[in-house]
């Protein structure tokens, strides 16, 4: 079966306006996707129906919410294929999700000396973190670097690898480059020398199929808002086995089994991770957003916006001057572009006056720019909803603009 | 000419383009011919951090006024800096201290003043008025 964005596109009445008098065209997806209206109504069903606190009450909308946010779990759970619903914490999205991870895993495995590898094509919330904890433990930073393809450069992984290294953090797929990371095979050689894997899924969750085990990721974060979902929530996979010796990140309610001044003791997983009453309507719109991202079909999805990449890509390569960011053969959602002689603020600005959402700047990926040694790149990225004939409308606006400069 | 009636002429030469692709390709006339600094003056002294765009700013205090060149990499934000300049250059302290820099919001870009990471016109801004209110102790000292 094959997606049909028009009729997804009635989903969408956001994308239906227009913008300086122009219709709008919306390729910023990859910075946050646009939510349907069956995720909008859910949560006005939450919000008009029965919202309540959940886990603790005993009333009727507690225990409705309670059922709806467990019920997400069991959704995410099932979504990436996770071993159970304790292996799934939810957060406030993906950067919340790394710091969790790099604050309680360094607590329990990280000591002075060690080392974690973080490649060079991370966004900066998959960097900061680890510098972060790094800096608390003693521990050192190590670079897998890329080639200027924008592909990682696996082969230098098993000489990065020393008996120090207690993790790799790496992207499942490139905010700026769009490389679909080779996560099963960096699984495999981390594995192999007793390294834990930390997989940053924010980019890939909503285009490609995405499980766990057979990635043989250790953690795998993500967020609702690049999903159709709800922004403010996020989710962190965690091998249960890990977690379980992982201090909790937070201290509060929900995720406390007994509190003596004497000492506490902590709930059982997933709650030990989940101190606080959480965004119960953002947990349950993900799971809005779930159902919607399944009813289309992942594969589906896939197929559409990998059409768009290769039917963008090929026309962009015909414009003079212009240089793409990431050729890697397994790219997905994103193009980042420079056109020779403007810059990337330039282009951005005036394409948003011809009614186009791109974005423009570093991208939150400060290496990745230092690697091919530019301020920043234009950056279209796709989503579901967008259609062959976006990708013809912008193209004229593009040259448009170049010729202005 | 006083500061206000530069920033009526601003104003006046922006009122005839009805079409923001008009308006800025304009901005884009009036950077491109921009002076360019000297490479030597494009130094960490002198940028200001905008997020995506560089901004550099040198002052010059000669005879109780600061004059001001600028550049910037894009060439939107350097037409903002070419119209910038036209105003707050050659001006004592004591005016810039007291400016109220209102055509930005006039000729309809007020976008470029807010405080979002997306240039350094705000920052350069309040880079201007520290200016000022430096120069100003210095020749106050003088006196």
């Amino acid at each position: 079966m094959n997606l049909d964005p028009i009729k997804i596109r009635q989903d969408f009445p956001i994308l239906q306006q227009k913008i300086y008098n122009k219709p709008l065209i919306y390729f910023d997806s990859a910075a946050s996707s646009q939510r349907p209206l069956q995720v909008q109504e859910k949560i006005r069903q939450i919000d008009q129906e029965y919202y309540g606190n959940i886990h603790r009450a005993v009333h009727y909308m507690a225990d409705k919410a309670t059922a709806d946010y467990e019920t997400t779990r069991e959704k995410v759970r099932s979504l990436i294929n996770a071993g159970t619903t304790a292996e799934i914490i939810f957060t406030k999205g993906t950067t919340e999700s790394v710091n969790l991870v790099a604050w309680s895993f360094g607590e329990a495995f990280i000591s002075a000396g060690d080392e974690i590898i973080v490649s060079e094509m991370e966004h900066h919330s998959n960097i900061v973190p680890w510098q972060l904890m790094a800096g608390r433990k003693g521990a050192k930073i190590v670079m897998l670097p890329f080639n200027n393809k924008g592909e990682l450069e696996l082969d230098k992984l098993p000489g990065l690898i020393s008996e120090k290294t207690k993790l790799i953090a790496v992207a499942h797929v490139s905010n700026v480059l769009g490389t679909v990371n080779p996560v099963a095979e960096i699984a495999a050689i981390a594995h192999a020398r007793g390294v834990k894997l930390f997989v940053d899924g924010a980019q890939a969750i909503q285009h490609l199929p995405v499980d766990v085990q057979a990635l043989g990721a250790d953690f795998y974060a993500f967020s609702a808002h690049k999903m159709y979902g709800p922004n403010g929530v996020g989710v962190l996979y965690g091998r249960k086995e890990l977690l379980e010796q992982m201090p909790p990140y937070q201290g509060g309610g929900e995720m406390i089994s007994e509190v003596r001044f004497s000492g506490t003791t902590f709930n059982e997983l997933p709650y030990k991770f989940e101190a606080g009453t959480p965004n119960i309507t953002g947990v349950i719109g993900l799971g809005a957003a779930i159902d919607y991202l399944l009813e289309a079909g992942i594969e589906n999805i896939s197929v559409h916006e990998q059409a768009l990449l290769k039917y963008a890509t090929e026309k962009l390569m015909q414009i003079p001057g212009m240089k793409i960011y990431g050729e890697s053969k397994n790219k997905s959602g994103v193009i980042s572009f420079n056109v020779e002689g403007i810059h990337s603020f330039d282009l951005g600005t005036m394409l948003d006056k011809m009614g186009i959402a791109v974005r423009t700047g570093h991208h939150c990926a400060d290496p990745v720019m230092q690697h091919f040694g530019i301020p920043g790149t234009v950056r279209m990225s796709f989503g579901i909803y967008n259609t062959r004939e976006e990708i013809d409308a912008f193209l004229p606006a593009l040259k448009k603009v170049i010729s202005l400069f | 000419m006083e500061m206000e009636n530069i920033q009526q002429e601003i104003i006046e030469e922006f009122s005839v383009y009805e079409d923001w692709m008009d308006k800025y390709s304009y901005l884009i006339e009036l950077g491109n011919s921009l002076q360019n600094l000297d490479p030597k003056d494009k130094n960490d002294q002198h940028l200001i951090k905008g997020c995506q765009s560089r901004v550099w700013l040198v002052p010059e205090f000669r005879d109780g006024k600061i004059y001001f060149q600028g550049e910037s990499d894009a060439v939107i934000v350097k037409g903002l800096v070419a119209l910038l300049l036209r105003v707050v250059s050659g001006r004592t302290p004591k005016e810039l201290m007291n400016s109220d820099l209102h055509f930005i919001d006039a000729i309809g870009l007020k976008q470029h003043l807010s405080p979002t990471r997306s240039n350094g016109l705000l920052a350069m801004i309040k880079q201007i008025r520290l200016y000022a209110v430096a120069y100003n102790r210095i020749s106050e000292k003088e006196a």
